[in-house]
């Protein structure tokens, strides 16, 4: 069976992880039929490739149906509790760099900091009689993060896409996404708090560890970790 | 779980409800599925952290219930009778970090007291009543008093804001630390900032930070810079009330002798005098249910990071040896609790569960 590299079917960490497969000799060969989501990958034996979800590489990585993959460690973080338990971080891969951060109106010229941020929300609900709501698709490590620095009297609402507009539209007062530039962001009337970065996040390169691999699995890991110039974390132990 | 062990708890928690109805609690039956919002509104974001959610086309976001405390006191509220004991049992479920081996559903069996105005006696009265329920186990009692940490930042000498802050930030400890540090002027808000926000330039520099977006309007932003203006001006706290208010978080003792080292910090910290008679009507009353104060172990801040909305006294019984393992019984006071959910008076609440499995577990090891 040949190892399986999972990367997103679409967007542009997929023309980012293609285009860095490509540098380090992994060429991608197509079927004529590009709405395949599956094709072989040429220059390196015994490696498939699938195009996946974004979303869903973290948990085919976690369950082990794919030996690789390639995503956000945003992602990998936010959809596997423990996820060290269950993949290996190989190596960041210097693309997709964005942060996932907290972010208020800019209008708020009272808040700042995340101090300012539970104030508001202690106000916030004092006045409204209601909690103050972070509009968010990544309610793990936004949950964890505020918990951790000791902010109340918030709740999450989920967002599956143009969280930046959500506080306009009133349906969030905050929200927590990733930005990686802070145009949408300040073209929305948002500024992030100084301490607001959750994560620096960029794509990775992952090897689940759900399963034994093969003989022929191990060298190809090898041969791929050879082209890249070693991996941050030691594969030997498999 | 073995079916015999699954028996067993079966077993022990039909004895606990008759345990605690011969005591004279009426048994209540409380339903698993709960409303999430009456959750999340008492307890925050945290909670779903910490309880399974499911949804239902017409009643909307439900949790299973993380605990009985809310569903009991709801029940209560509602009857809005006299005090009242009550009874109850069944599965509780709350989820677990990935690689923990505690139970993501368990037994709990129940007694809590309501309506009872004269507290001390109440408290003892649960408290006798679980150690009685799990004698046989030869459990240590811990036991600490939030009413006390309240009661100890109340009576410090400054402003209602910072009071507030501190009282409302008494279940996390770090955050609760830093305000401290900030009050006393050890660490805090950017002084540069601070220059620019004052309640004069209020107004311009929201007109030109960006449009207005959002529910929460100009008034509330005009009204924070005033009250952070206020805070600039407040003095740092007393710095031997901060150092009382530390040697009460400190206090750890049989609870005898706890009672005397904060009696020693109350000439310090003087406003703490009536909840230190509210602990000592308490220890009496424990005494009179034949209880031996020496034989509680307090520590000030003992339940002051669980989920609960304790805010009094608090207790738990738990096997000899080490920390690792959940309490066998929990419990204690919960009037704040009960006032956020009537939206009005206080009704006085305490009360305690066993965990029946807990307590099978450990009898096949005596």
């Amino acid at each position: 069976m040949p190892l399986k590299i999972g990367i997103p079917a679409k967007g542009r960490i997929q023309s980012e992880a293609i285009s860095w497969m490509e540098t380090v000799g992994m060429n991608i060969m197509r079927s004529k039929n590009s709405r395949e989501y599956s094709a072989r990958v040429r220059g390196i034996e015994n490696l498939e490739l699938v195009l996946l979800s974004a979303s869903d590489i973290p948990s085919e990585l976690s369950a082990g149906s794919i030996d690789l993959g390639i995503t956000g460690i945003d992602m990998m973080r936010e959809r596997v509790p423990n996820w060290q338990l269950r993949a290996t971080e190989l190596r960041k891969l210097g693309f997709g760099k964005a942060d996932l951060l907290v972010a208020v109106p800019k209008v708020w010229v009272d808040a700042d900091t995340l101090h300012d941020l539970d104030e508001v929300a202690a106000q916030f609900r004092r006045t409204h009689g209601w909690r103050l709501r972070i509009a968010t698709k990544y309610h793990n490590l936004t949950r964890e993060f505020l918990s951790l620095n000791g902010v109340a009297d918030y709740q999450l609402v989920d967002s599956k896409g143009a969280t930046e507009g959500t506080v306009a539209n009133q349906s969030a007062e905050a929200i927590s996404d990733i930005v990686s530039t802070g145009e949408t962001l300040k073209a929305n009337g948002l500024k992030p708090l100084t301490d607001g970065v959750i994560l620096k996040s960029e794509a990775a390169l992952l090897l689940s560890t759900e399963k034994q691999l093969s003989a022929k699995g191990r060298g190809v890991l090898a041969e791929i970790e050879e082209r890249v110039g070693g991996f941050a974390t030691s594969t030997e132990v498999r | 779980m073995s079916a015999s062990s699954a028996a067993a708890s079966r077993a022990e928690t039909e004895r606990l409800l008759r345990f605690f109805e011969s005591a004279g609690a009426v048994r209540v039956d409380l339903d698993v599925l709960q409303p999430a919002g009456t959750l999340l509104d008492l307890y925050g974001e945290d909670i779903r952290a910490r309880a399974f959610v499911t949804t239902d086309p017409v009643r909307g976001e439900l949790m299973l219930r993380p605990d009985f405390t809310v569903p009991v006191a709801e029940k209560q509220i509602k009857r809005a009778a006299g005090p009242a004991r009550v009874t109850y049992a069944g599965l509780v479920f709350r989820k677990q970090a990935p690689q923990s081996s505690r139970a993501r559903e368990f037994l709990q069996v129940g007694c809590e007291i309501f309506g009872e105005s004269c507290r001390a006696d109440a408290d003892a009265e649960v408290f006798a009543l679980m150690h009685e329920a799990v004698a046989s186990l030869r459990l240590k009692a811990v036991a600490g008093d939030l009413g006390v940490l309240l009661s100890a930042v109340d009576s410090m000498s400054t402003t209602q804001a910072r009071k507030a802050a501190l009282k409302r930030h008494i279940w996390r400890p770090v955050r609760f630390m830093s305000l401290i540090d900030a009050y006393s002027g050890k660490s805090g808000d950017g002084a540069e900032r601070l220059q620019r926000l004052t309640p004069s330039a209020a107004e311009r520099l929201i007109d030109s930070a960006g449009p207005m977006i959002g529910i929460r309007s100009k008034g509330e932003i005009l009204e924070r810079i005033e009250a952070i203006a206020g805070e600039r001006r407040a003095s740092p706290l007393v710095p031997t009330e901060v150092e009382a208010l530390s040697r009460v978080l400190g206090v750890r003792g049989c609870a005898q002798s706890a009672l005397n080292q904060l009696r020693e910090i109350q000439r310090k910290l003087p406003g703490i005098e009536l909840s230190l008679d509210g602990f000592e009507d308490r220890l009496k009353a424990l005494k009179s249910h034949g209880i031996n104060p020496s034989s509680i172990s307090f520590e000030a801040t003992y339940g002051r990071t669980t989920l609960e909305y304790y805010d009094g006294f608090v207790f738990g019984f738990v096997p000899g040896s080490g920390n690792e393992v959940p309490p066998v019984v929990s419990g204690g006071r919960y009037d704040y609790l009960t006032r956020q959910l009537s939206g009005a008076d206080s009704l006085p609440a305490v009360g305690g569960v066993v965990r029946p499995e807990a307590a099978v577990s450990l009898m096949g090891l005596i």
